[in-house]
């Protein structure tokens, strides 16, 4: 089963996508961005299920700080309102810039710990915050199938 | 040994696509000589049209956006040009700024209600819609009619129904709604607005908002000035003795037809946009959004005990939440390149073609929402979604009535479309602004919010709002 890549250009040259795995929305809060933090079966024998976890809830916790209606989006609010809203064309709002920190935050997880494992998040803002894509790849070169195949049947309905 | 110098664990999952010739004349980007990479934008599968390459984005119908615009810039200039010299002789020169700084304001925020994104969701990618696919059992039998697909969510202790969107192939987020009109989902969806020729949605409420609330504040002023330069003329002035007696039976207003002209406009706007003013301060207050309001879904018509789980209970709190919360960012990346070793994508954010088959769908959707976006043949009130932008291959889809509809801030004018069925779409036009802004007066506002009395306009909103149940009726 070992697939070991040392770096993410090697799991992007000498991988073939085996599969993918779409963590899902979860609105039992209301419209705020959460994802669901439940662990997909096709990564069990991935990736330990506490890293996974953490990696959710860090995501979730920048959402929140990004969505945070508190003193200084007020403030914001009320300037952009007195200037007829064209502050936004000059200004990065706060949300854009948690962006910029989420995706940091991406970049560096698949590097550290996903791509050795042969896993790849894709940043939800590219999937219009509807999921959190985790890409799953098969070495190239490995020759046993049996984990390719375990993966691809282990997505089966719920 | 290695027999194989990469593994194929299914073939349909391989990241670079085989290269493939032209798949369609018109969908297809054209290999020119290197150098023109296409944007995100120019196969962006809604109803939109885009302009400065990417920045600016439209419904494709513009609606009568110009005729607002007309209307404002048209009364505004003769407020200029005709009372503002008497009202600056008479009065103050303050009339101007106020009347100056107002009108900007107005335009402003019309142009940004008009031009920004209101929140329009992505599609999904294959990849997703296939996985949704999965979850929601089916077996794969393609030749009969799959049950609604909805999926219940608890919410504040409220259930929620998420519904499944045959065009997006996705479920829909809480509050999101698909516009027929511009044939995206759109988040937080109120309406889609004619007068200002976009949707009304999460990203844009705000700027809709500050539109109507300063433009009803701007034609209050403007009617306030014209009475009162009409009045003082009709009184003679300031030390002025004027022609009455000169030529008796001659009233003030044949002296300057245009100041009429003005006065009527400003008169029937005033208590149209007040109106719609205070509706919209009603939600805003209670959190609500016009879907919401005009569909019932948390006044318990049905007897069950429901309230609106989005709401804080607290005025003040939701006011802020809705108009000072942060500005979340478009979805859709209008400005982002495509990558160059991909063929035509719908949701114009992946890279992943897994299939064949998939590939020449989307071709036909990207061919289908071009030829719609070049031809403007189609009368606004019976345009479909896009056909195309269900796989044609997949008859469930077509089968499936799943009835849209588009709520217009005039509240008469209904789009009720269901694919499957050749029905007619009702709507009714009425034949006064006037009327239509009335349409949206609340019966009775269970906030203290200075809404004008319903008693005058109990008879058009009354028969508007059960006009609006009867279309509505078919989705409950």
């Amino acid at each position: 089963m070992a697939t070991e890549f040392h770096n993410l250009q090697e799991l992007r040259h000498s991988a073939s996508l085996a599969n993918k795995v779409f963590i899902q929305r979860d609105y039992s809060e209301g419209t705020t961005c959460r994802f669901q933090t439940k662990f997909p079966s096709e990564l069990e024998s991935r990736i330990e299920r506490k890293l996974f976890e953490d990696t959710v809830k860090t995501l979730n916790n920048y959402y929140t700080e990004a969505e945070k209606i508190g003193g200084q989006s007020y403030l914001e609010g009320c300037l952009a309102c007195s200037t007829a809203y064209l502050i936004f064309l000059c200004m990065e709002t706060r949300y854009e810039k948690v962006l910029k920190k989420i995706s940091k935050y991406i970049q560096e997880q698949n590097e550290k710990i996903f791509a050795p494992r042969g896993l790849l998040i894709t940043d939800p803002i590219e999937r219009g915050m509807r999921v959190i894509e985790i890409s799953i790849y098969e070495d190239r070169g490995s020759s046993g199938s049996s984990s390719g195949s375990s993966s691809v049947s282990g997505s089966t309905a719920r | 040994m290695k027999n194989c110098e990469y593994q194929q664990i299914d073939p349909r999952t391989l990241p670079t696509p085989t290269p493939t010739p032209h798949h369609g004349p018109v969908g297809d980007r054209p290999e020119e000589p290197k150098g023109k990479p296409r944007r995100k934008w120019h196969v962006f599968p809604g109803k939109n049209r885009f302009y400065c390459d990417g920045r600016i984005m439209v419904a494709r119908q513009s609606g009568v956006l110009p005729l607002t615009l007309g209307l404002i810039l048209i009364t505004s200039g003769l407020f200029f040009i005709f009372d503002c010299p008497f009202l600056v002789k008479h009065l103050t020169s303050c009339i101007p700024v106020i009347g100056g700084f107002l009108f900007v304001f107005v335009v402003i925020t019309l142009l940004q209600t008009s031009f920004t994104d209101p929140g329009i969701l992505p599609r999904a990618t294959p990849d997703e819609a296939a996985d949704i696919e999965k979850q929601i059992d089916n077996t794969g039998n393609t030749s009969y009619r799959p049950p609604p697909r909805t999926k219940e969510v608890v919410i504040n202790q409220q259930v929620v129904k998420l519904k499944y969107c045959f065009t997006c192939k996705m479920f829909r987020p809480p509050r999101t709604s698909h516009c027929s009109l511009c044939d995206n989902c759109v988040e937080r969806f109120d309406h889609h607005c004619p007068w200002v020729g976009n949707c009304v949605g999460k990203r844009n409420y705000r700027f809709f908002y500050t539109f109507i609330v300063s433009l009803s504040f701007h034609t209050a002023f403007i009617f306030g000035c014209v009475t009162t330069h009409l009045s003082l003329r009709a009184q003679g002035g300031k030390g002025l003795v004027f022609a009455l007696q000169e030529s008796p039976g001659r009233y003030p207003l044949v002296m300057n037809p245009l100041t009429a002209v003005e006065l009527v406009i400003c008169f029937f706007s005033v208590w149209s946009i007040l109106g719609l003013s205070g509706f919209h301060t009603y939600l805003v207050a209670s959190n609500l959004t016009t879907n919401e309001d005009i569909k019932g879904s948390w006044s318990g018509k049905s007897g069950e005990d429901v309230t609106n789980p989005y709401s804080q209970r607290n005025i003040f709190v939701n006011c802020c939440s809705v108009l000072c919360g942060p500005m979340p960012p478009s979805l859709i990346d209008r400005r982002g390149f495509l990558p160059a070793d991909e063929s035509v994508q719908t949701a114009g954010a992946d890279i992943e073609l897994p299939d064949l088959a998939n590939k020449s769908e989307i071709n036909m959707c990207t061919q289908g929402t071009k030829g719609l976006l070049e031809t403007a043949t189609l009368p606004p009130l019976l345009s479909t979604s896009c056909p195309q932008g269900k796989p044609p291959t997949d008859p469930t889809v077509n089968f499936d009535p799943s009835p849209e509809i588009s709520t217009s801030c005039s509240g008469a004018r209904h789009v009720h479309h269901s694919r499957g069925r050749a029905s007619t779409p009702r709507h009714t036009k009425t034949r006064s602004k006037k009327n239509k802004r009335a349409a949206l007066q609340i019966a009775n506002p269970s906030f203290d919010v200075p809404v004008s009395p319903s008693s005058p306009d109990a008879g058009p909103s009354s028969k508007a709002r059960g006009h609006k149940g009867d279309s509505f009726s078919h989705l409950q």
